[in-house]
């Protein structure tokens, strides 16, 4: 299942253009044809600041590129708009060397500026982006809202930027690989103001043809891409509001090429029992965690006891099978696909009369009562009872709180709910980097009133661990990735979480498809690169 | 109301339980209440399994329901669950909240409609310009904003029902109550002395009593369809607990492949609602003939 | 007349006031934060506090409540804190949709409802009008989503005779519109044969048919357009009926209307959506009973404005 290259081969202090871990074009793509995309919610916005949904996470990434970029199926970094960068010795400053030539789809040549322009508008309060928390290690980030633009960011001359870290942060080129991290036009941004989101103007391989707010977008191919031979599509319409039942039939007809948003769960069985259709569907890992969290403010989950005994009452085997098999059980809070993953932690294992003791050992032998929050769309809920019966075979009684995702997110962040179900809300990676599932959801950081750590755990001696180890340059430094697998590892004895399962991605195609397998479960662009697809008819 | 003189209210609702058993309909509406009411009370008897129970073998090996038949008599859910068990404590959640929901929407709307009638002027107008707001209130939205606010629970579910429901018993009861005010022989009574409070329940309520019998019948019939609504949207009764509505809910996805799933309690919810319908509507031609419009 | 109308038209206003005021203060004190939605999840405390000045949303309730007035009255609705676009835009965009969808529900409910009402009053008192009459009632009695579902299976699952669900052409819009229509469709079909079997008694029909005229005839020419009259005034009452409908009929169906607009903006507290499309809701209800209430007495003139 381990489709990583298990570390990124970037040269720290000098990368050129890296020809050699680059991707190696199919050789049977032609370019030329259209596809045909499905999903069921609408677009919200095309603003690389502002989108931070499932549907548009990919979509934006085919319009809009960023200074660095991922080698395509893979999570490995590669250069993107920045053709080569350096970092200082004190591992504080970036120096990006943009390419030369890229062009805007509005004609315009991008230049340095227009980066400034970019990061300056994302960390800007008024833009209110849900990505600028991630651009926190750019010196005078606490500053951006006073209408001066980041200091930290210098235009040196057109072709080069300089980037300047209030400390050491490893993630960093994963965080220029962000979709918010993208270049934008300044003229194009201040002519459609807030509407940027429905006109959006990139570099990318793709530039928006089309958009009926509630109904499809066509995409038209970017003849001028600065990279060579992509994409081989002509265009990619975008049918929103399609159920996914609907989206699999028509699949099966030959009308839709991908359904975006999977093959429906009362469809799986009979798709997979299927050999033609089974043969279309490519299932890949996905950096995601299904978890509980328990609030260690709380009594009695205070008690780490309890914690572990709560993780020992899961039968997660039960809870995947609730959901076809499209997970596996998960031990820690890393999902097997990410770098840092402890692959020799076992976790808890299912062990109901080892929880019964562990209860009765804190004090609560005849169990007690709590509640679990969750979201209230199918499967959450359904989840949740699952749960709530694992729970009451050892004492422990479970009210379930099924809301609106507003209310529950908003339940964890002011820590009145004792229980949390991830799912609905779950943290998918924003980028392939251990540290991620660390700071907003298990560190201090996270922790205050708000904050989307809803277990409220804050261990201020791993907080100085994960520090150190996003203070290496290499993200992928064998040693900082050890530190991160003892991070996850310590917490898991402290049991702030009962992780549950790492959902997989399952997606199918139409016969006419091509492309490498690895495109169709891309970690980074989900559900399909749509840059590198191509069509064999 | 053509009359001008209005015969003792005792008149008409006597004899009517005799009128209404020779309606056909009437009989089939409380044959069904009445299996609904025994399913309700008796669940614990009947139920094979435990409804929250969710069975080792209630499920296949790649997580898929059983259909109806064998060991399950209406199959399993999604969860492994047995559905007739579901069903049949669903039967009390249904009729829980038809007949708290729809008590609390008709104390609600008779208060306020007998005193914006009885009261009449400023506070009168106050009370209708109440109601008129109320109805110009997509119903389905203010319930599910309402639903959002508080903690869902059985209770909070049929308050919320409640709060939404009671502006057509308001409507109707106001109307009656100031055509009565007007009427000569409270005029009459009026000059012989008689207080508000005996004008009120000496004959006002006597004579509202088969107005509010029949929109309280017919408005089980909304209150359930409004339960189930709610429940479908994931917003109304909280699983485990079952309503048929909820099970709806929990089960839809699979709707094409296991439509059992949807389509049991399904009909179990129109026969419900159906039965209070069918029985409101005689009620109506025989109590009280001259009220017609839409529930 | 115009005095009615406009003592009607103000009294309107003030009753889309209260549903703003009442729908803004629930809105209020839900207990969601949508700062927190917007901000997302890797956002500083900071960030959240700076986004909460942007929207003004750090200010005291009635603060709030009258910017938003303000803008209202300008014909401003706001924009969407999640889409970041303008929700006049967002709705035009799935207005269209939602009407075809009423429009369709509409024509529905009258050619089954009135049907059938007249071949029951035709067929008083004989099976046929127990079978019809136990019919409507079935479907008063039917919750949407049901009747969805069960059309769905049917005619698009079983027997593959429509769409399964999406957009687009004729076809698509059968089953919604169907599913939407059927609940009236069954007080039609009361309310025609009541209408019907009224007109039937009356003197002048018995007058055509003592002339000699066919039956069919008398009917046809005389009878139905005289029992048509009193129903024409409902049509403006279910445009409110319809509305809480479209919630759970474009959710079943897929329909890209206000409905699927709706329960997104729930789902995410996005206040701006919400408010304005309980606006619009409301002005929709709110005119539709006006127009019921006007139409009426141009029918039945025994009916007085008042």
């Amino acid at each position: 299942m381990n489709k990583w290259l298990a570390s990124t081969a970037l040269a720290v202090c000098l990368a050129t253009a890296a020809a050699a871990q680059d991707y190696t074009p199919d050789p049977n793509a032609k370019p030329g044809g259209s596809i045909t995309i499905t999903y069921k919610d609408d677009v919200a916005t095309l603003d690389p600041a502002i989108g931070y949904d499932w549907q548009n996470w990919s979509m934006i990434k085919s319009l809009f590129d960023g200074l660095m970029d991922y080698v395509p199926g893979t999570t490995t970094l590669r250069p993107g708009l920045a053709e080569s960068y350096e970092l200082s010795e004190d591992g504080l400053t970036f120096t990006f060397h943009l390419r030369k030539g890229v062009k805007f789809h509005n004609g315009r040549e991008m230049v340095a500026e227009d980066v400034k322009y970019s990061l300056d508008r994302v960390t800007n309060p008024e833009t209110q982006s849900p990505g600028a928390g991630f651009f926190g290690s750019i010196a005078g980030f606490d500053k951006a809202g006073e209408g001066k633009g980041l200091e930290g960011v210098k235009v040196i001359d057109p072709q080069t930027v300089e980037i300047t870290l209030s400390r050491p942060d490893a993630t960093f080129l994963h965080v220029m690989a962000l979709n918010f991290a993208s270049v934008v036009p300044k003229e194009a941004v201040e002519e459609h103001g807030a509407d940027f989101g429905k006109h959006p103007v990139g570099t990318g391989a793709f530039s928006l043809g089309e958009w009926t707010i509630g109904q499809r977008l066509v995409f038209a191919k970017n003849a001028d891409y600065w990279r060579e031979g992509v994409p081989y599509l002509d265009g990619v319409t975008f049918e929103v509001g399609q159920e996914p039942v609907v989206a699999l039939l028509r699949l099966q007809k030959g009308e839709v090429d991908v359904p975006g948003d999977g093959i429906p769960p009362a469809k799986f069985t009979e798709v997979m029992n299927d050999p033609e259709q089974a043969a279309r569907v490519v299932e890949g890992g996905q950096l995601h965690t299904g978890y509980i969290t328990m609030n260690v403010t709380q009594p009695p989950f205070d008690k780490p006891e309890v914690r572990r005994a709560v993780n020992m009452a899961l039968n997660k085997e039960r809870i995947t099978q609730i959901i076809n098999g499209r997970a596996v059980p998960a031990s820690q809070p890393l999902p097997p696909s990410m770098p840092g993953y402890a692959k020799d932690y076992k976790g808890y294992a299912f062990d109901p009369e080892a929880a019964k003791k562990l209860l009765a050992d804190a004090g609560l032998a005849e169990g007690f009562e709590t509640e679990l929050y969750v979201m209230n769309t199918d499967p959450n809920p359904r989840i949740a009872q699952a749960i709530q019966q694992d729970l009451a075979a050892v004492g422990i009684k479970v009210a379930l709180q099924n809301l609106a995702q507003a209310n529950v997110i908003e339940a964890g962040g002011a820590g009145t709910a004792p229980m949390i179900w991830s799912g609905g809300m779950a943290w998918i990676a924003d980028f392939p980097d251990p540290s991620n599932f660390y700071g907003p959801i298990l560190g201090c950081a996270g922790a205050g009133e708000g904050g989307w750590n809803w277990s409220k755990y804050c261990n201020e001696a791993l907080d100085a661990e994960a520090v150190k180890a996003d203070s290496f340059k290499d993200p992928s430094d064998p040693a900082r990735l050890a530190m991160w697998s003892e991070i996850y590892t310590k917490i898991m004895d402290d049991a702030p979480w009962a992780p549950v399962f790492n959902e997989q991605r399952y997606t199918m195609k139409s016969p006419r498809m091509g492309g490498a397998d690895a495109l169709y479960v891309d970690p980074v662009s989900i559900p399909v690169n749509y840059d590198y697809v191509y069509v064999t008819e | 109301m053509s009359e001008t003189t209005m015969p003792p209210a005792r008149n008409r609702t006597a004899g009517a339980l005799d009128r209404l058993l020779r309606r056909k309909l009437a009989v089939l509406g409380m044959a069904i209440v009445a299996i609904m009411v025994a399913a309700a009370v008796f669940a614990p008897l009947i139920a094979p399994y435990p409804p929250a129970e969710q069975l080792f073998d209630g499920l296949t090996l790649e997580g898929a329901p059983l259909p109806p038949g064998g060991a399950y008599l209406f199959g399993t859910d999604l969860l492994g669950r047995d559905l007739f068990s579901r069903l049949l404590y669903g039967a009390r959640t249904s009729l829980v909240i038809g007949l708290v929901a729809n008590g609390i929407a008709l104390a609600i709307g008779t208060l306020i409609g007998v005193t914006a009638g009885f009261a009449g002027g400023w506070a009168g107008a106050v009370l209708m310009r109440l109601t008129d707001l109320m109805m110009a209130f997509p119903a389905l939205l203010l319930a599910i904003c309402l639903a959002a606010i508080f903690t869902p629970s059985l209770w909070i579910v049929a308050l919320v029902i409640a709060l939404v429901n009671w502006v057509q018993t308001a409507r109707v009861t106001y109307t009656e109550t100031s055509a009565l005010v007007a009427r000569e022989f409270i005029a009459a009574e009026r000059t012989l002395g008689a207080g508000p409070g005996r004008i009120l329940f000496l004959h006002i309520l006597p004579h509202l009593l088969p107005t509010v019998i029949v929109w309280g019948t017919l408005g089980i019939s909304t209150t359930v369809l409004l339960e189930a609504t709610l429940s479908y949207l994931g917003v109304g009764v909280q699983p485990p607990t079952p309503s048929w509505g909820n099970i709806i809910f929990e089960n839809q996805t699979y709707f094409q492949s296991a439509p059992w799933l949807v389509f049991i309690p399904g009909a179990a919810i129109v026969a419900l609602a159906l039965a209070f319908n069918l029985i409101g509507n005689a009620l109506r031609d025989v109590l009280d003939p001259t009220q017609r419009g839409r529930g | 007349m115009i005095a009615y109308l406009l003592r009607r038209l103000i009294q309107s206003g003030m009753i889309l006031l209260g549903v703003s005021f009442v729908t803004f203060l629930l809105l209020y004190v839900l207990p969601a934060d949508p700062v927190r939605q917007i901000a997302g999840r890797s956002a500083t405390a900071q960030t959240v506090e700076n986004i909460r000045q942007q929207l003004g949303l750090d200010q005291p309730f009635l603060v709030q409540y009258g910017r938003y007035l303000g803008h209202l009255a300008q014909g401003d609705l706001g924009r969407s804190y999640l889409q970041k676009t303008e929700v006049a835009a967002l709705i035009g965009a799935r207005l269209p949709a939602s009407l075809l969808l009423m429009a369709g529900g509409i024509a529905c409910e009258l050619a089954i409802g009135l049907t059938l009402g007249v071949i029951a009053a035709l067929r008083k008192g004989r099976a046929l009008d127990h079978g019809l009459m136990l019919g409507s009632f079935a479907v008063i009695s039917a919750p949407q989503f049901v009747v969805g579902l069960l059309l769905l299976y049917v005619f698009a699952v079983r027997l593959d005779w429509f769409p399964v669900g999406g957009y687009g052409s004729f076809a698509h819009l059968v089953l919604p519109a169907l599913t939407l229509g059927i609940l009236g469709s069954g007080w039609y079909a009361q309310m025609m044969r009541s209408s019907m079997i009224e007109v039937l008694r009356a003197d002048f029909i018995r007058t055509a048919r003592a002339k000699g005229l066919g039956r069919l005839r008398v009917v046809l020419r005389h009878a139905l357009p005289n029992a048509i009259l009193p129903i024409i005034a409902m049509i403006g009452i279910d445009i409110g009926i319809f509305m809480g409908g479209l919630v759970v009929v474009e959710s079943v169906f897929g329909w890209p209307g206000m409905g699927q607009l709706t329960w997104q903006a729930i789902q995410r507290v996005d206040i701006p959506i919400i408010m304005g499309v309980t606006l619009v809701s409301a002005t929709a209800i709110v005119l539709g009973n006006l127009l019921a209430d006007l139409i009426a007495p141009m029918i039945d003139p025994r009916i007085r404005l008042r």
